[in-house]
């Protein structure tokens, strides 16, 4: 157990040190800019890991929640006046609320027809979010304005003082999206080491063999969809206000699709694998930007080598090669 | 081995730096001009022909000596009609890149996700997006091309108006062009004492609107009917309306204005009206229409080169162009104000669009005249005075 808890700790601490260090090796505000994209959609990628890596439940529709807390924390504070903070946790348990009323009886199907009707909810908020025009300003998106917390704004285009130096918005807002990624990771692991992480883990392993033994698996599946849903809404909202400018694109198939991708690609399960899924997906495009025509092809070769040859995703594949080596060595001393 | 090595990379590196020098003394700097455009993806009709002709008219424009005596150099990337897409590559046009100025932005949402970046970073960006909103209310440092679907609305109204037809039936795509399209024409029939009798709508994906139809048909006061939308729904309209032998005037958007889609819509689609760009009708302009030759060298260029049909979207992108080197020139610099300040006081610049005027409180300047209106007259185009 104490093994556990230490592993868990290194990994916190290592993102803390990618995190913080990351600042020493680039500068150019593009590139934090990025990085502090990539930032907010691991963090809602961690939540989503909870619901498929740990309770083993297929969510194709996660982009959905993530548009729902981006679109209304847009809209609350553009036309209503709200300030960001409180914006983002009511839009946050509003979308806890909604997670909990469909996740009831979606729960309740297994398999594909899960997939299928966690796939109809996103799409019935993207339809929602193309067409109420006069709120969301419909498929050409609107204007989100920055976040603030008291009356303080953090803006990419600001600059700003911490500790009596000067920093830019974009790293100030790079600073801000990693500790929130960490706070997130730091949640997600605490709960995957509680009592509810280990009834989720035994939901995946058998669900009938937890029920047997007397875990509720109805209610832990609700619970864990809600808290991966909430995940999304925050993510989502910080995102909107960090773009400043959202379409329905973000509550799009696509978006869900490739949130599922950088789980199953990170490393299903891992925490940290599954932000590595997450940092490797959104810079890929970037860098076969270059490649103009063949961005695609070597966009798909990629993802499909990596899945033939490392089917566990990145970080397992990694982590077992290691142990491998460690226990060969080990061998051959002895 | 080793030493072999050594010396043929010090020859190597001689070599190089020569070129380096003797470049920087023959060449100047290039002129960056930055481009975010939907290439592919759903948006791929706009991005694809607005990249060819950027590519196309930059070789030009360098074969014949460039710009204020530099070449030309076109930073693109494809946004694939995503908008984070499209801040991202803003964001790294601008900061990475460090272009000169931007044209580019096939999309509405794909422009506006870009202009919170360009105004804070101060850069001139032409976008080829239609909404009135991107210049409406003017933002200091974005332009744009294409007429806004408001004027649309404005010609259509006036040419039913001239055929004193002034209660009429609305049917429009609840796509962003076409919901966009009915908001601007209900605002602007109201303002032209034009009655809006009947307004249906359909989704992108409907495969049948008889129903709609009917239901404006049974309307017996309504005297004509617009479609306002894109894509495949209209041609499935035009053709319902034949089917339907409705014999009231029918008029179409500017967003059908392609021979596409005469192709889909068939024999249906004869003696409807649009508004459309001077482009589909080069040979038929009068010879006094200063347009004319603009339209028609830009007409037989692209399709020389690319051997496709010419399209509306690409002259957009070549009127962005061609504004940005107007400009640019006018300025005599890349100073990025000074620029600004000269696309700013652009006046009578004829692009394939229409004539450019440029002001203060206009960073479009074209008015609702800068479209035609055709009538589909023997599965061709037939300009209407």
């Amino acid at each position: 157990m104490a093994q556990l808890a230490n592993f868990r700790l290194k990994g916190l601490l290592l993102l803390a040190i990618v995190v913080f260090a990351l600042p020493l090796f680039i500068s150019n505000p593009f590139h934090y800019g990025l990085a502090t994209q990539i930032a907010l959609i691991a963090g809602a990628v961690v939540g989503l890991n909870l619901l498929v890596g740990f309770a083993g439940q297929i969510s194709l529709g996660h982009a959905g929640f993530f548009g729902l807390g981006a679109y209304f924390s847009g809209i609350m504070t553009s036309n209503y006046g709200w300030s960001a903070v409180p914006a983002l946790l009511v839009g946050a348990v509003g979308v806890g609320l909604i997670a909990w009323v469909v996740g009831r009886p979606i729960l309740r199907l297994k398999g594909h027809y899960l997939s299928m009707a966690t796939l109809a909810v996103g799409f019935i908020i993207a339809i929602i979010l193309n067409n109420e025009r006069a709120l969301t300003g419909g498929p050409d998106g609107m204007p989100v304005p920055s976040f603030d917390v008291f009356g303080w704004e953090l803006s990419p285009f600001n600059q700003y003082s911490l500790l009596g130096v000067e920093i830019s918005g974009d790293l100030a807002w790079y600073l801000f999206a990693g500790v929130v990624l960490l706070v997130a990771v730091w949640l997600a692991q605490n709960l995957i080491d509680s009592p509810i992480g280990r009834a989720l883990r035994s939901v995946h392993g058998s669900e009938v063999a937890a029920s047997v033994v007397g875990v509720d698996t109805a209610k832990y599946k609700s619970l864990v969809f809600v808290i991966s849903a909430i995940y999304a809404s925050v993510m989502g909202a910080l995102y909107g206000h960090f773009q400043g400018f959202i379409t329905p694109s973000v509550a799009s198939f696509d978006f869900s699709i490739l949130l599922i991708t950088m789980v199953v690609l990170g490393g299903m399960g891992s925490t940290i694998g599954v932000i590595i899924g997450a940092v490797v997906l959104e810079l890929l495009p970037q860098v076969l930007a270059d490649f103009q025509e063949m961005e695609m092809v070597l966009f798909g070769l990629i993802l499909m080598l990596t899945m033939i040859f490392m089917p566990k995703g990145l970080l397992p594949t990694a982590a077992g090669f290691w142990a491998k080596r460690r226990a060969q060595t080990a061998g051959g001393k002895a | 081995m080793l030493k072999t090595m050594m010396r043929r990379a010090s020859k190597v590196a001689t070599v190089a730096a020569a070129g380096l020098l003797a470049m920087s003394v023959q060449a100047a700097d290039p002129i960056r001009i930055g481009s975010f455009l939907s290439v592919t993806g759903p948006a791929s009709f706009l991005g694809d022909p607005e990249l060819k002709t950027l590519e196309m008219y930059v070789d030009k424009i360098n074969e014949d000596g460039g710009v204020i005596g530099r070449p030309l150099e076109l930073v693109h990337y494809d946004d694939a009609g995503n908008a984070s897409n499209a801040r991202n590559f803003a964001s790294r046009l601008i900061r990475s890149d460090r272009v000169d100025i931007i044209v580019g932005g096939s999309t509405t949402g794909a422009t506006m996700a870009a202009v919170p970046m360009v105004e804070q970073a101060k850069i001139p960006f032409i976008s080829l997006a239609g909404a009135v909103v991107i210049t409406t209310p003017v933002k200091k440092w974005v332009f744009k091309t294409p007429q806004s679907d408001r004027m649309a609305a404005e010609r259509v109204l006036a040419d039913m108006k001239s055929r004193g037809l002034t209660k009429i039936g609305l049917i429009s795509g609840t796509g962003g062009f076409g919901s966009s399209g009915r908001e601007q024409t209900l605002a602007v029939a109201k303002e032209m004492g034009i009655e809006i009798l009947a307004d249906e709508t359909y989704s992108g994906s409907d495969t049948d609107m008889t129903a709609q139809l009917t239901s404006i048909r049974s309307n017996k006061d309504v005297q004509a009917i617009l479609n306002f939308g894109f894509g495949q729904g209209p041609a499935i309209v035009t053709r319902n309306y034949a089917q339907l032998g409705i014999k009231r005037p029918f008029y179409q958007s500017h967003g059908v204005a392609s021979d596409g889609f005469l192709e889909l819509a068939g024999s249906s689609a004869e003696g409807l009206r649009l508004p459309a760009s001077p482009l589909l009708v080069p040979d038929s302009l009068p010879d006094s229409d200063p347009q004319k030759a603009v339209v028609q060298a830009y007409k037989s260029d692209y399709e020389a080169r690319w051997n496709a049909k010419v399209s509306t979207f690409g002259a957009y992108a070549y009127d962005g162009l061609m504004l940005a080197v107007a400009a640019i020139e006018k300025a005599g610099s890349t100073d990025k104000a000074a620029v600004r300040d000269a696309l700013e006081s652009i006046q009578g610049h004829v692009g394939v669009t229409g004539t450019f005027n440029m002001s203060p409180d206009d960073h479009n300047g074209l008015t609702a005249d800068s479209f035609r209106i055709l009538e589909v007259h023997n599965g061709g185009w037939k300009l209407v005075n």
